[in-house]
């Protein structure tokens, strides 16, 4: 599914940084695998690139077989739109927007007709038991029901791979353990997911783990 | 696709009434200013030229002078007098000229009744004059041609004399005397809008016969015709005064001697400094308006950078440029012609108003003064033109900021906090 070689990126800021040096990694289908690392480390990076909100400086990037390198912004929102659901730590849902329309925005952008786009994320509310709360704010919700909200918007548009960045980051155990639950469940039903998290616990769910220190993959930790 | 983004507008409209309603009251401030001034600058530009068409647009007269340089062995100061012949000059010499009036001014004589007398200018006319000076007869007729045959006796008077002699504006079978010579009274007419002049029209046969001054005319009225430009007018009396000078043997370049006085040349001057003034108004217009969009810019501006999270959110869900673009402009657009025209419509019902009044106000009047304001509306090309630069403001508005909000690298806006 996804397949990474060599990948370098390097911030010019102030004093260059060198923040990915050489990263490979390859993600199967239906793989989930949990990316860790200290602050810094470049594994929030690593996962931009994967997602195409970043571009890298060297190496090859293939998304489900597709070359992506310095794509234009349109191309990329395009790849984003139909090949990649976001799970946020901070959930990242638009305040003004009721939970159902949340669902539903990416599907906007596909010129899906506003009844059919609205029929299918109440599916995928309920799918998350939320059906009840389609037409409240985000700021009506609780975090839990925030992250899955978020979950059934980045699921709606049937992506290739969800990418989760810190995904319980947010959240207290009890509900970080039911949003584990959930993704080893999307998992479970042949969903491809790469998530970056510090937590142990939740990387324990994850089939894989990778680790990223100073911006290479520890290999030695990596192997599980 | 089309109601989505109204939609995704409104809501984010409503989230900040109080800056939409401001920035909107800025646009339509500007727009109904410029509506405002432009009927201001139409009034007055309707009221003057409506003094212009009480005579046919473009006319000439000749008016017979005395020289003023020395030619040929003539002393300046020499009477020059014109007849018939200079009529019929006119009328075949030139083909700009169209149809070609004598009229024979015999100055300020009393008009007595039984009991009243009047004090006004008697002109002895052709019956064409009436048309070509656009003469309303309000009562009775004008002088026609069997006036003119059988040299009759009649005059056509003003309303305001008709008032005072016979406490009339319908003098039926009345007659009047002047200079001992009884005229039948045929027609009554509307007062000029210079109603300080008051001017009765005999036959010009008859005044010839009465007056005995055989032929003689002071004074030429003519039509023109094909004469657009200033240029083409000032040629043509150039050339009209080189012949006339020629006939009547004085000075070419005394411009005295027959004095040419040209409506169109007043009438293109006046249109000038009006255009003048429409500029004027549309730069003071447009400049309130540029104030009205620098507002709605700015607003964009802080709107753009208040939600670049939300955009960065869109970016990552693939919201492409062009949506966000589409998205910014379309919410731009929609504050300046939604409020644009809410300045367009009071601006055009306050003109509507004062000319309701006015025109109410001008029956009690009676226009006996020149007028110099008149139907101050703006006519749908001008609220076309309004709507045109609406658009292109709600377009620029928006323009900067949406291209601000692209500019932002997705990972960035979301950063953004």
């Amino acid at each position: 599914m996804l397949q990474l070689r060599n990948i370098h990126k390097t911030y010019f800021g102030a004093s260059p940084l060198h923040v990915l040096k050489g990263i490979d990694l390859t993600v199967e289908d239906g793989e989930m695998i949990a990316i860790m690392g200290a602050s810094g480390s470049g594994k929030s990076t690593l996962l931009n690139i994967i997602g195409i909100l970043d571009t890298y400086d060297e190496g090859e990037y293939y998304l489900n077989k597709v070359s992506i390198k310095n794509p234009s912004e349109t191309i990329a929102a395009d790849f984003r739109n139909r090949m990649i659901g976001f799970v946020f730590q901070s959930f990242n849902l638009i305040p003004y927007k009721t939970a159902l329309e949340n669902v539903a925005l990416p599907l906007y952008y596909q010129n899906v007709s506003r009844k059919k786009r609205n029929q299918l994320a109440l599916e995928y509310l309920e799918k998350m038991d939320l059906q009840a709360w389609a037409n409240y704010f985000p700021n009506q919700l609780s975090g839990g029901q925030k992250q899955r909200v978020a979950i059934a918007r980045a699921l709606i548009t049937k992506p290739k791979v969800i990418l989760a960045d810190e995904p319980t980051g947010a959240l207290d155990s009890k509900t970080s353990i039911e949003m584990i639950n959930l993704f080893k469940e999307l998992n479970q039903k042949g969903m491809t997911i790469v998530m970056v998290t510090h937590e142990q616990m939740v990387a324990d769910a994850a089939g894989r783990i990778i680790h990223i220190k100073d911006g290479i993959i520890n290999q030695s930790l990596s192997e599980s | 696709m089309k109601i989505e983004l109204f939609s995704e507008i409104i809501t984010s409209l409503k989230r900040n009434k109080l800056r939409t309603f401001l920035t909107g009251f800025s646009i339509a401030w500007g727009i109904f200013m410029l509506i405002v001034l432009l009927a201001a600058g139409n009034g007055l530009k309707n009221g003057v030229t409506s003094n212009f068409s009480s005579s046919t647009l473009n006319t000439l007269q000749l008016f017979a002078s005395r020289t003023s340089m020395p030619y040929n062995g003539y002393p300046k100061g020499r009477k020059i007098t014109m007849n018939n012949s200079d009529s019929i000059f006119m009328a075949y010499s030139f083909p700009e000229v169209g149809e070609v009036i004598p009229v024979y001014p015999l100055g300020y004589k009393t008009i007595y009744n039984q009991k009243k007398y009047a004090s006004g200018e008697i002109t002895a006319v052709l019956p064409e004059y009436f048309a070509m000076k656009a003469i309303d007869i309000e009562y009775g007729r004008p002088i026609n041609n069997l006036d003119m045959k059988e040299k009759r006796k009649v005059i056509v008077l003003c309303r305001k004399d008709a008032e005072l002699l016979f406490g009339t504006p319908t003098p039926v079978n009345q007659v009047v005397v002047v200079d001992n010579i009884v005229y039948q009274v045929i027609g009554v007419y509307a007062n000029e809008r210079f109603g300080w002049r008051t001017e009765s029209f005999i036959p010009l046969t008859s005044a010839q016969s009465i007056y005995n001054t055989a032929d003689h005319i002071d004074r030429i009225v003519c039509t023109l015709n094909g004469l657009t430009t200033e240029a083409e007018n000032d040629s043509f009396n150039l050339k009209l005064q080189q012949r006339l000078s020629v006939k009547h043997k004085y000075h070419p370049d005394d411009n005295q001697a027959i004095f040419i006085w040209n409506s169109l040349r007043d009438y293109l001057q006046t249109i000038k400094i009006f255009s003048a003034i429409s500029i004027f108004v549309w730069v003071i217009g447009v400049g309130t308006l540029i104030a009205g969009i620098v507002g709605v810019s700015n607003i964009m501006l802080i709107t753009v950078r208040e939600r670049t999270k939300e955009f960065g959110i869109r970016k990552a869900l693939g919201a492409k440029p062009s949506a966000i673009i589409r998205l910014i402009i379309a919410e731009s657009l929609l504050v300046t012609a939604a409020f644009g025209y809410v300045g367009m419509f009071f601006g055009i019902l306050l003109t509507e108003i004062i000319n309701t009044i006015m025109a109410n106000g001008a029956t009690a009047t009676e226009g006996n003064t020149p007028v110099i304001f008149q139907n101050p509306t703006v006519d749908i090309s001008i609220a076309l033109a309004a709507t045109f630069v609406l658009v292109v403001a709600g377009v620029l508005a928006g323009y900067f900021p949406a291209r601000k909000a692209v500019a932002i690298k997705p990972i960035e806006a979301l950063r953004y906090e």
